[in-house]
């Protein structure tokens, strides 16, 4: 892995994705959040009408909830979710092929590395462009296992009733306020179905990007891996920089059927002045297994805390999450597990590290139920500050009901040492090099766990991100 | 022998960062090319004070003096530049780094040297470090190991070996590298530390130690003995032999009758 490149070699010393491509949208929805809104967005996807009283529900609980008031600070936000447009789209149709994708739109697949994943035959690049699918292929071989991998919208169109039977299952709009915004407004993402007993080797993978300046994305993501499956689905997200406050709530829902495996990466790097609030929630059954490896960086506040329901005897969740936090950012994350039935395991191991005035908190709740006897838990969560004004705090929530049970939590705070410095330097690497190779020895245990080229992508914007840490 | 030194070191004065009182109180030393010279003292004599003053541990500040390397004066330059220009220190305590697997922190550190746009090539990278590997009778898997995180005292020690096998340094300042090391380990690292000095004759080391021990694997031209920031005496190995027969005393009872005569003089 070429991990020896500084900043300057990169090139990366300034936002590697500031850049704008200039498109018209098809159709814009009007600024904030109303019933007109919610009946447009449907009305463009030409949805069933069960839909559409969802989304007309969810909208009054998302009216009826109070904005949130632990975690970061949200204090700004209704301002900025009364100026932002809740729904783009991009283009009328859904690109089937490379070559019909327009222009200006390729030439930003192109900047983010898209077509290169194309030729490494990356198999399935679902490639979210504002609020929809545009571009979306699918190894052949998939198809003929059965295996469905679409937008959310074709899932809804094409599979109306395994949509209907999973859909808002795991996170109902009532689970909380953005949740419900979501389920009101939601516009794009995936829709994952892998067959009984099918086995992908290759991940499936999703780059989604926020353009339209002051849009909001809403993506919807619904997964179901069937019995004794296994997949991997990679998520990769990043926007350009603008000057006014963004906004991003999706809602990730993965049903995990008994004997399957199932494994959700995401990284993202959203623009610092993005309000990050995801809801990611796995229903994982019998002798099934869930893994969620979700690296967060850039944003101006990320609320996300990606949750394992283990629902069936034998059930295994695992979250590994890592979160960088520079100047004036807040990464709110960590993870949940609930264990519901006997014989039951999981571990939470998350790392943050916090640069400049930068804020990593780590949330994660253990809630073990009556019941779930011989259930273990093990939770371990690692903060690194660079700067003296970097900041860490951890609230572990662990709530026990059963007394057969084995919870273990575990929490270090570090901060990068004098004489961890000196020493890399008097080895000749500047303290700038110095830092960013403490910084990646410190996230390798999860960077490990990535495909060769997300543990090179991570490894470089960390390096972006630790630039001008030094002095 | 060449006539200028490639170490020189001139009434050199340090003390702790935010303490008063100095540690080094006045050294005067020279090492010409090529030489292997050893300083002994007690605990709190402060030889090793002088490495890491030499190698430009932030934690120590020049009071007064000179340090003269390859005609430089070095004193002003941060550490990554000493080492970049031929300084090598083989630590006491060399420091973990999790998560950095001893190649990729060997490749780091020869990768800061080349130019700007220069990439190291990582194929003679590899040679190169399983060459050294094998002479210092290394396992290769030892190269994947995160650097130092959970490793012996044995092992730390021959890491550093290892490391200044690879970074090929003129100047080589070894800080106790005796200290916690068994015989077998003592030998290794000694015979390690000859193989380089026999491939590069004009290597230069200064060697810390507490004991004669290790001056019997590693031969010496010249033997300094330390005592309250200074060196107070300089010979041959013999000077080594002295000491461990006779122990520091000679030199802490000479260093009370010098300064009770100074007293008497001022």
């Amino acid at each position: 892995m070429p991990q020896n490149d500084t900043i300057q070699d990169l090139g990366l010393d300034e936002y590697k994705y500031h850049f704008i491509t200039e498109d018209e949208p098809v159709f814009r929805s009007g600024r904030g959040l109303n019933e007109k809104v919610v009946r447009e967005i449907s009305a463009q996807k030409g949805e069933p009408e069960w839909m559409l009283q969802s989304r007309l529900k969810a909208l009054e609980i998302y009216n009826a909830k109070p904005m949130p008031t632990w975690g970061g600070d949200l204090s700004k936000l209704e301002e900025v979710l009364d100026q932002i447009y809740f729904y783009v789209r991009p283009q009328e149709k859904m690109e089937r092929s490379w070559d019909d994708v327009p222009v200006n739109i390729k030439e930003t697949f192109e900047r983010l590395g898209i077509p290169e994943a194309e030729q490494k035959v990356l198999a399935g690049v679902g490639a979210q462009y504002e609020s929809e699918m545009v571009y979306h292929s699918l190894k052949k071989e998939w198809d003929d296992k059965g295996v469905i991998f679409d937008s959310i919208e074709d899932g809804l169109r094409n599979h109306p009733e395994l949509f209907r039977e999973y859909f808002g299952k795991v996170i109902p709009a009532a689970d909380n306020k953005f949740s419900a915004m979501n389920a009101a407004v939601w516009s794009g993402g995936s829709f994952v179905y892998i067959p009984k007993g099918v086995e992908l080797d290759t991940p499936l993978q999703a780059y989604f990007r926020v353009n339209q300046e002051q849009m909001g994305q809403f993506e919807r993501t619904l997964i179901i891996a069937d019995e004794g499956s296994k997949a991997h689905y990679i998520e990769g997200c990043t926007a350009p920089v603008y000057s006014t406050e963004s906004f991003h709530s999706g809602v990730i829902e993965i049903i995990v059927k008994p004997g399957a495996h199932f494994r959700y990466t995401t990284i993202q790097n959203w623009s610092t002045n993005m309000y990050n609030l995801v809801t990611q929630r796995a229903m994982v059954h019998e002798n099934a297994t869930m893994e969620w490896l979700d690296g967060n960086l850039g944003s101006k506040l990320t609320m996300k805390y990606p949750s394992c329901v283990l629902v069936g005897e034998g059930a295994h969740g695992s979250i590994l999450s890592i979160a960088y936090s520079g100047d004036g950012q807040h990464q709110d994350t960590g993870g949940k597990v609930i264990h519901a039935a006997p014989n039951t395991t999981s571990s939470i191991i998350s790392k943050s590290i916090s640069k400049g005035t930068g804020r990593s908190t780590y949330r994660g709740l253990c809630q073990v139920h009556e019941g779930a006897v011989n259930a273990k838990s093990n939770v371990e969560c690692d903060a690194l500050l660079i700067n003296e004004t970097s900041r860490t705090d951890t609230y572990p929530y662990i709530e026990i009901e059963e007394k057969k049970s084995n919870i273990g939590h575990e929490a270090t705070v570090s901060k990068v040492g004098d004489e961890q410095l000196f020493y890399l330097m008097s080895r000749g690497m500047s303290e700038e090099e110095a830092m960013a190779l403490i910084v990646r020895g410190f996230i390798e245990p999860i960077a490990k766990l990535l495909p060769l080229e997300y543990a090179v992508e991570l490894n470089r914007l960390i390096e972006l991100e630790m630039e001008g840490s030094v002095g | 022998m060449s006539d200028t030194p490639i170490l020189s070191i001139r009434d050199l004065t340090a003390k702790v960062a935010d303490e008063d009182i100095d540690i080094l109180k006045g050294v005067d030393l020279d090492l010409f090319k090529g030489e292997i010279h050893a300083i002994m003292g007690p605990n709190g004599s402060g030889k090793s004070t002088l490495t890491k003053v030499l190698a430009g541990h932030p934690g120590y500040e020049v009071t007064g003096g000179t340090v003269t390397f390859r005609g430089e004066e070095i004193l002003e330059m941060e550490p990554d530049e000493r080492s970049q220009a031929g300084v090598f220190l083989a630590f006491q305590y060399p420091v973990e780094i999790p998560g950095v697997s001893i190649a990729n922190f060997l490749r780091t550190a020869l990768q800061a040297r080349l130019d700007e746009g220069d990439e190291l090539d990582l194929f003679d990278f590899q040679d190169d470090l399983m060459a050294r590997m094998e002479m210092l009778e290394m396992d290769p898997t030892f190269a994947e190991r995160p650097v130092n995180d959970g490793f012996s005292g044995g092992e730390k020690k021959r890491n550093e070996i290892l490391q200044m096998a690879m970074l090929r340094p003129t100047l080589a300042l070894m800080d106790e590298t005796d200290s916690g090391l068994d015989i077998d380990a003592l030998q290794v690292v000694s015979k390690g530390v000859n193989r380089l000095h026999e491939e590069n004759p004009e290597l230069t080391i200064l060697i810390i130690t507490h004991y004669q021990r290790l001056l019997n694997y590693i031969k010496p031209d010249r033997v300094h003995v330390m005592l309250d920031g200074r060196i107070v005496r300089s010979g041959g190995p013999e000077v080594a032999l002295a000491l461990e027969a006779g122990g520091y005393e000679e030199y802490r009872v000479a260093d009370a009758a010098e300064a009770a005569e100074a007293a008497r003089g001022s």
